[in-house]
């Protein structure tokens, strides 16, 4: 009975909250909608919580309201009101005992004394017989209660009739005459003071007013406390099962067999455990390892043989450290203009100066947390582990000390500082100079087609020669015995005597020129190569001897021993690009048989007989004794314009078109020794 | 024509490297526990001189490593460790996937944990390396300690990290290590100077961190897990050096009176402790019970010329030193609450102040605001209601800036409400030629000990350098009208000219002065172009550089002063408008 009630109450107090004073008794009477029942508490649930604060006169009228939908039978009023041992007759042939309680507690309250449980248990023997009796009065109490015998039906059913129903002996129940209408209604509830307690019962379309019992019982379940004014929710608990041992067993069972003998499951587990810890697959519990976090000395005993293996290690560089622009309160110079600030925007985070825009705050308060802090120490990290490193030199050199140490001007005087003669009388562009071994004469070729010859000292022109051609180059024979020069005319080269020199000089090179005169059987080279005296105005003018090349010639240079020169004739096609002439045998000859690019210039060594041909990227050395070729000289130009070299026979420069001068040791290598720009 | 071809990629550089998806299957890891490793054990990669040979002829982008290096790895007992791991996982994986709760239980209690002490005497062979390197670990441990308790990453590492950055900045207080302080806008930064090797590192500003999603924090947490180990060990050491027992205990004087205070505020005494050592307000528990040590002194050896001047510029350095160390030596500071507590109590106990705080702020304050002999409270706000006749009432930056600037500044500038000078950074040391802001000439007189000029002075100057500016306008005006008549003169002169139609005309030669000095400066300018021009290729490219970052370099200084002129000027047009 106690458990009913406890589960009861709570219940039943749900739904006062919508108006519905419902017993027990009914619900069980109810089982089919039990299920729609608690979803429906669920929600009454959720209203209670709303409309807690409720009174009394609301409630009574809502009361009505529900009646009508819900068509409660009337002795769910009185039966849930009068007593709560009244419940349905299961539970009471189940628990006599309980009701007898209830029964019991029902007497107490209407003495209104307060009585204890010792007394209760004393007088519980007597009391028993008496209730037994008042159980039957009650069962037929129940069915007297039946005024009206319609049953549960929904009482809309009896609207247009005149009466409600039946009573016991068959006869109509009739309406009250008068229908109350609303202001009958208002009249009463203005009038009548008993009013919020009057309930409309339906079935015998009478008014009820509830006593003060009633109504004490309604507010209390209202309150979510228990019908029972003298019910105690909080009694101690009986523990059924204590710390004490008890004499007695709680059953009387015999003990099981399974209890006496070893359980195979348990046997077959531990084994297969023995097993696993046998193997190894189970290991025993790990001493907990106190050292793990635990700090001490770690470089007691230093010892550098361990750096040695570090070598290629490069400890990270550290994070530059902070200037004045990242200052909280910086100075002024050091924020940004507008520009500087648009700049900054629109830059690739990589291409900024500064990873942040320099801001200023008036006070350390109000200064925010750095928004990127743990992007830059994320970034710093994955610097430390991702990127390579590498060790840069820094030079650290003064730019003056990289500046060379020249002499000064001053200190390589002298040196010619003004122009003091000009040599006036060409008309066409001049090709080419050269000066004669005494000193004292200067040839110079032009495009004009004439051949001067100068006093060097004075300036003065001492002959013109008219070749008829642009003159592209001339020299002057090296020795200096003989008084001749060399003309590039076309694609003929002359020999000329000036003849401005001693008697005996004169007589020399005359004598060179006219001595050979034996006719030798024509070789091949003297097909192509044309050798003619000249005569007439040409003999005037002191044009000697005209070597007819096959193309035209652009180089001529002597031997020092002034027997031989040799003539270029550039051409990428063929090998008879160089030829050396023998003046005193008016001999030619082709030295090369084959074709090594195309040749720039050509010359004698001074002293030995080694002979330099320039191609276009390189110097050939050629010992003209061996007939070989000695050297090959880089000169890193790319193409070269023109060759000379020293008069000791060590050091050759060459001149380039892309303004280069290459400057060759012959004795240390054949690389340039210097280039000069 | 014999012997046997030789293969490609089979000598040389191609095989002193290894590509990273190579030493990883090389060590037979995943990628994460790869990169944990590295990160454990210093490995980076290396940039080969030779991309294409290393990489067989591919141009393919890659990552290489050091071959020796991952052979170094391969000898780590930490990768048997990460392999075991790895198992244990499955093993968690598999009993909690069988619901094998008692497997479970066993398996957690055998979790395979490892240790790093052997990575860090390994990577760093000596003390000295170890300091060397310790900056990432502070600016890492300081960081974690500011993190929330939240997800990012394990409890007991930021409990550890506040640990050890605490028990750090204790050592710095007790050694009086600290050298320089600047608050930028990324945080404060800290230099000290422990055993002779300057240490920076950043703290960030008491916020609560906005994590970004962009970040990986497990790369963070496994360099957290190294520096951890790092620094607990060079704090031991630290301590020990200087006496103290690790872990740092509070002296039992100051222990007793804050047991007193703050008994019932806390529950768990092993957490107040922490707490009451993160106060930095009371001294540290020495081995030996020693009183205050000698100072060292240098010792003095006969030395002659040049030796014995550097050997004075050591000893004045050293004397300065002192002082510095020394500066709030008998100045009792009172930190209010709006103030950086830690950084404040940090700074002023690192050079001899005493400091205090409000009870509520913080465990371990030492006295109130009422005591009487306080002699500065640093507020941080427009104005205080209850002032104290005899202390001063300053600004937090007027303690970083004496720091700073080695001695104690006036206070007058750090009033409240006023506005504060510009807090520069004490890391800058300007060279010749570069540009020095005047706040900084400023503090350089005062170290020298002139008298800063009064402020009346400077209006003064102000109002005649205003002066002189009109006079100057006056001057160019006359030179303006001067002009302007020379103009008309001669447009009346041409006018009279063209009347004329004269075309020839006769004008006077001038006569060209010579300036020998110019003379000089031109010649020898002439020289010098030869000379450049006479230069080798790698050696003018070099000096072309060189002399294109001292130009940078002077532009950049022209331009700071520049705009620092025009923002003088405006605040002078400002104040004049003022006044009127």
């Amino acid at each position: 009975m106690m458990v009913s009630l406890k589960t009861c109450f709570p219940r039943g107090s749900m739904e006062a909250s919508r108006g519905n004073v419902q017993s027990a008794e009914q619900r069980a009477g109810m089982k089919k909608t039990k299920k729609t029942d608690k979803k429906r508490s669920k929600q009454d649930e959720e209203d209670e919580e709303e409309d807690q604060p409720f009174d009394l006169n609301s409630k009574a009228m809502e009361e009505d309201e529900d009646d009508d939908d819900l068509s409660d039978s009337e002795d769910s009023v009185y039966s849930g009101l009068e007593d709560s041992g009244s419940d349905s007759e299961k539970e009471e042939e189940e628990e006599e005992g309980g009701s007898d309680d209830a029964d019991e507690d029902e007497q107490d309250q209407s003495e209104q004394s307060p009585v204890k449980e010792s007394k209760k248990k004393e007088g519980a023997g007597e009391e028993k017989e008496m209730k037994k009796e008042d159980e039957y009065d009650h069962d037929t109490s129940d069915e007297e209660d039946i005024r009206n015998t319609v049953g549960n039906i929904p009482m809309e059913w009896y609207k247009d009739f005149p009466h409600v129903g039946y009573n016991l002996d068959g006869k109509k129940i009739y309406k009250p005459i008068r229908n109350k209408d609303e202001l009958d209604d208002f009249l009463e509830k203005m009038e009548n003071p008993d009013y919020w307690k009057t309930v409309h019962d339906k079935k015998t379309s009478s008014d009820i007013v509830l006593s003060d019992e009633q109504i004490e019982l309604v507010n209390r379940l209202q309150r979510g406390q228990f019908g029972d004014v003298n019910f105690n929710e909080y009694e101690p608990t009986v523990e059924f099962f204590s710390k004490d041992v008890l004499i007695h067993p709680v059953t009387n069972r015999p003990a099981d067999k399974r209890s006496f003998i070893p359980s195979l499951i348990e046997k077959e587990k531990v084994s297969k455990l023995v097993h696993a810890i046998k193997m190894g697959w189970i290991k025993p519990r790990r001493v907990e390892d106190d050292s793990r976090g635990r700090f001490y000395d770690l470089w007691a005993s230093e010892n550098s043989s361990i750096l040695a293996k570090h070598k290629m290690h490069l400890p990270a560089p550290k994070i530059p450290l902070p200037g004045h622009e990242e200052s909280y309160n910086p100075p002024p110079e050091y924020m940004f203009t507008d520009e500087e600030k648009a700049l900054w925007e629109q830059q690739d985070p990589s291409d900024r100066r500064l990873p942040f825009v320099p801001k200023k705050y008036p006070s350390l308060r109000q200064v925010p947390a750095f928004s990127q802090f743990i992007h830059e120490r994320f970034e710093r990290c994955l610097d430390l582990y991702l990127c390579p490193r590498q060790r840069k030199m820094r030079v650290n050199v003064n730019p003056e000390d990289l500046i060379p140490k020249l002499p000064k001007p001053k200190d390589l005087q002298p040196f010619p500082t003004t122009q003091s003669l000009v040599y006036r009388g060409h008309s066409g562009l001049v090709r080419s100079i050269s000066v004669s071994p005494s000193g004292q004469w200067l040839v110079s070729g032009s495009d004009d087609g004439s051949v001067r010859l100068w006093e060097v000292c004075s300036s003065r022109c001492m002959k013109t020669v008219q070749v008829g051609g642009a003159v592209k180059s001339v020299a002057w024979n090296p020795n200096p015995s003989l008084c001749l020069v060399a003309v590039a005319v076309d694609s003929a080269v002359l020999i000329l005597s000036p003849a401005l020199a001693d008697k005996q000089v004169l007589l020399s090179s005359e004598r060179l020129l006219t001595t050979q005169q034996e006719e030798e059987e024509p070789s091949e080279e003297s097909q192509t190569v044309v050798w003619s005296e000249t005569d007439g105005e040409e003999l005037n003018q002191g044009i000697r001897l005209k070597i007819q090349h096959p193309k035209a010639v652009h180089q001529v240079t002597w031997h020092s021993k002034g027997d031989y020169l040799a003539s270029v004739m550039p051409d990428h096609s063929s090998h008879l690009q160089v030829f050396i002439h023998q003046l005193s045998r008016r001999r030619s000859q082709n030295p090369f048989r084959r074709n090594k690019g195309l040749v720039q210039a050509v010359s004698f060594h001074p002293i030995r007989p080694y002979f330099f041909v320039a191609t276009q990227r390189s110097v050939r050395i050629y010992n003209l004794v061996k007939q070989e070729m000695t050297k090959k000289l880089q000169a890193n130009s790319k193409w070269i314009s023109s060759i000379a070299v020293h008069s000791g026979g060590d050091h050759v420069i060459c001149g380039s078109y892309d303004c280069r001068l290459s400057w060759f040791d012959l004795d240390l290598s054949t690389k340039p020794y210097k280039m000069l720009r | 024509m014999g012997g046997l071809q030789k293969k490609k990629y089979e000598r040389g550089s191609a095989t002193n490297y290894i590509t990273r998806n190579r030493a990883r299957k090389k060590l037979m890891l995943s990628l994460p526990d790869f990169r944990r490793l590295c990160i454990l054990k210093g490995i980076y990669p290396h940039e080969p001189k030779h991309k294409k040979k290393v990489n067989k002829g591919s141009t393919a982008p890659r990552t290489f490593y050091l071959l020796k290096d991952i052979r170094f790895l391969l000898h780590e007992p930490i990768v048997s460790k990460f392999r075991e791991y790895k198992i244990f996982v499955r093993k968690l994986k598999r009993a909690y996937g069988k619901t094998e709760w008692s497997a479970v239980e066993r398996l957690k209690e055998n979790k395979p944990a490892y240790k790093l002490d052997h990575i860090v005497k390994e990577r760093y062979p000596t003390f000295i390396d170890a300091l060397r390197d310790i900056e990432d670990a502070l600016c890492m441990c300081f960081l974690f300690s500011t993190f929330a308790r939240t997800g990012k990453c394990h409890v007991q590492t930021i409990q550890l990290c506040r640990r050890l950055t605490v028990e750090w900045m204790n050592y710095v207080i007790v050694s009086r290590a600290l050298r320089k302080v600047f608050l930028s806008i990324k945080g404060i930064y800290y230099q000290a100077e422990v055993m002779g090797q300057l240490i920076t590192w950043l703290v960030p500003y008491q916020f609560s961190h906005d994590h970004p999603t962009d970040v990986d924090y497990r790369v963070m947490a496994t360099f957290t897990e190294l520096y951890t180990t790092l620094l607990g060990f060079v704090n031991f050491r630290l301590y020990q050096s200087l006496n103290l027992v690790y872990p740092p205990k509070l002296d039992s004087k100051s222990e007793l009176e804050l047991k007193e205070e703050n008994e019932d505020n806390y529950a768990m005494n092993s957490e107040s402790y922490l707490e009451k050592l993160s106060a930095l307000s009371s001294s540290l528990a020495r081995v030996v019970s020693s009183e205050e040590e000698e100072e060292a002194k240098l010792d003095q050896f006969p030395v002659e010329g040049e030796d014995m001047e550097k050997m004075e510029a050591r000893e004045k350095e050293q004397k300065l030193l002192e002082t510095q160390k020394k500066i709030f030596e008998g100045l009792k500071f009172f930190v209010n609450r709006e103030v950086p507590r830690e950084s404040l109590a940090f700074v002023v106990r690192c050079f001899g102040g005493q400091v205090s705080w409000d009870k509520s702020v913080c465990i371990g304050s030492t006295y109130d605001v009422t005591d009487e002999t306080i002699t500065h409270q640093i507020v941080d706000r427009p104005n205080v209601d209850r002032q104290y006749i005899n202390r001063y009432y300053i600004q937090p930056q007027w303690v970083y800036d004496c720091v700073n600037a080695k001695i104690l500044l006036p206070v007058e500038d750090y009033f409240l409400g006023v506005t504060l000078p510009p807090h520069l950074s004490p890391f800058v040391e300007e060279k010749e030629g570069d540009y020095v802001p005047p706040e900084k000439l400023k503090i350089m007189a005062l170290q020298r000990g002139e008298k800063p000029a009064q402020q009346d002075e400077e209006e003064e100057e102000e109002e005649e350098e205003e002066e002189e500016d009109e006079d100057e306008e006056e001057e160019e005006n006359e030179e303006e009208e001067e002009e302007a008549e020379e103009k008309n003169l001669k447009k009346m002169e041409e006018q009279r000219s063209q009347g004329k139609s004269l075309q020839v005309k006769v004008t006077p030669g001038k006569v060209k002065a010579e300036n020998p000095a110019r003379l000089e400066l031109e010649e020898k300018a002439e020289e010098k172009r030869l000379a450049i021009m006479m230069m080798k290729k790698k050696e003018k490219y070099l000096y072309d550089k060189i002399m294109f970052g001292k130009k940078r370099k002077v532009r950049e200084a022209n331009k700071l002063a520049a705009k620092r002129k025009a923002h003088d000027d405006a605040e002078k047009a400002k104040k004049k408008k003022s006044r009127k």
